[in-house]
């Protein structure tokens, strides 16, 4: 039995494709302007690399902020309950999720069956969100992954005095002109996420295990100076891509429901 | 009596020169690089444009951000205290105080004596301040000082759906690529900017009369938004940006006559 789970978000959409809980074929795309584009591309590129069809999938669940737009879906589960849902899966001791996405955070808190028992988002402000990396990277003229990595070299992290991009970019700029060594602004970076993320995970009480998913999970400066920030180990995920935990969550839901309830 | 006041700020700064109650002249520079250089500069045009000498003051306040660098202050005041009573000298009616500024904003409530009763500040995101309109002047490649009269030919109502300068940016680009005018686009801006403003204001309980001040209060495009933002009479005043040097001339005026009692 083939389920699907398609993940439409600001700047990727994803589409999973699962045969009998097992993930059979996964494709990340950059965003395109309409959302049902995306949609329609990356599951079609899914469906075409493992010979199927959508005829072949039995249900999909679509999920993301553009999840009402995608044509082909059953149905539309939230972006919380689906990145919980795929956390899980990809580290079953979780009970803290950490979800940075594009344009978005967010931080949830599972109970022992996984069940959702408070969340957080936050969609209104640049800083903790992706962007602010992105926003960063340019100013800096370093790709997202080098921006991460230059992290480990500095010995003199440097701090802003407001979260707010804008006003960190500006700071930025004056670092550069002040000639500060790179690698040091790019850890106050990390560390300016970081503090903004913990914020945002301390709101809802954190707990053991604690894992991060989204594309900035994949970013090890950023990892490294959330666990400084929050004295707690986070659990990587080594099972999957971690920003596919809302199209897995999503291809779960699908799973259980034409199943009858199981996967 | 001569007294003077100097307001550093982080984009512009500002001289007055009073003489016995009345204003001599007034300065608005660009920032220089260095505080001390800014306020060199302007409060030489000042005095010149006033046709005195720097001798013939008898006190000088400083206020603004880069208040500790004035070489030539002989107290510094906080800004808050200088908005609030500089906007009352200049509106009597005035109880609440809006000042939007290049890179915060605040709302101080005042006494018919311009003494501050409770006063709220932004200056850690930089929506609702000037800086959200300078980006988007940029990115839309317009002049700020242009943007009040280019709202002004408004004729399609928008609203803006994000609140965070780098969000709004990405809309606005998205706007103008779906053909919007940009009239709309500048006029839905300035209510964003006004609502992010008047919400900060709200903090405070806004008392009528209100009045506008600080650079932004130059845009007649935003102060419209903002005074239907609040929903009460709002005053505009002569040169809004140099209200808070203003107060600080005035508060030097309070020391020589306190001194001489």
């Amino acid at each position: 039995m083939f389920a699907a789970g398609c993940d439409v978000g600001s700047l990727t959409s994803k589409a999973v494709i699962m045969k009998d809980g097992k993930i059979i074929e996964s494709v990340i795309i950059k965003s395109k302007a309409r959302p049902w584009e995306s949609a329609d591309e990356v599951m079609g590129m899914a469906l075409s690399r493992v010979g199927l069809t959508m005829t072949d999938i039995k249900r999909c669940v679509g999920t993301g902020y553009g999840r009402d737009k995608i044509s082909f879906i059953h149905e539309a589960v939230s972006e919380i309950a689906c990145h919980g849902k795929g956390a899980r899966w990809l580290v079953p001791s979780v009970r803290t999720v950490i979800d940075i996405g594009g344009q978005d955070c967010k931080a949830l808190r599972l109970d022992d069956k996984g069940n959702m028992m408070k969340f957080i988002t936050n969609d209104k402000c640049a800083s903790g969100t992706g962007r602010f990396l992105e926003v960063m990277a340019k100013v800096l003229n370093l790709s997202l992954d080098e921006l991460g990595e230059m992290s480990a070299r500095s010995k003199q992290p440097i701090t802003f005095a407001s979260a707010c991009t804008v006003w960190a970019q500006a700071d930025v700029i004056q670092h550069l002109n002040d000639k500060v060594p790179i690698e040091d602004i790019a850890a106050g970076v990390n560390n300016a996420m970081a503090s903004r993320m913990s914020t945002l995970a301390c709101n809802i009480g954190l707990e053991k295990d604690v894992c991060m998913t989204g594309g900035v999970a994949k970013n090890n400066g950023v990892v490294n100076a959330l666990e400084k920030h929050l004295g707690i180990r986070i659990k990587r995920i080594r099972r999957e891509d971690p920003q596919l935990a809302g199209a897995i969550g999503a291809a779960l839901f699908a799973a259980e429901k034409a199943n009858g309830g199981v996967i | 009596m001569i007294t003077a006041g100097c307001d550093i700020g982080s984009l512009t700064a500002k001289a007055v020169i009073l003489k016995d109650g009345k204003m001599l002249a007034s300065e608005v520079i660009l920032a220089l690089a260095q505080p001390e250089k800014s306020a060199i500069e302007v409060m030489k045009r000042t005095v010149d444009k006033a046709g005195i000498k720097m001798e013939d003051i008898e006190y000088c306040v400083g206020t603004g951000y880069g208040r500790k660098h004035i070489p030539f202050m002989n107290s510094p005041e906080s800004e808050i205290a200088c908005h609030g009573r500089g906007a009352v000298w200049q509106v009597p009616s005035a109880r609440t105080v809006v000042d939007i500024g290049g890179q915060d904003a605040k709302a101080i409530r005042v006494d018919e004596k311009g003494n501050v009763e409770r006063y709220v500040y932004n200056d850690k995101c930089a929506s609702g301040t000037g800086r959200f309109l300078e980006i988007i002047a940029d990115s839309l490649d317009i002049k700020l000082d242009d943007m009040g009269a280019i709202s002004g030919r408004s004729s399609e109502k928008l609203t803006l759906s994000n609140q965070c300068v780098v969000f709004a940016e990405t809309e606005i680009i998205s706007l103008v690529n779906e053909g919007k005018e940009i009239a709309d686009i500048i006029s839905a801006l300035h209510q964003a900017v006004a609502n992010r403003a008047a919400s900060l204001a709200r903090g405070i309980l806004v008392e009528p009369d209100a009045v506008m001040t600080g650079g932004v209060a130059k845009n007649s495009g935003m102060f419209e938004a903002l005074q239907k933002a609040l929903g009460v009479k709002l005053h505009r005043v002569d040169n809004p940006q140099i209200n808070g040097a203003l107060g600080a001339a005035l508060f030097a005026a309070d020391k020589i006559s306190g001194s001489r009692q």
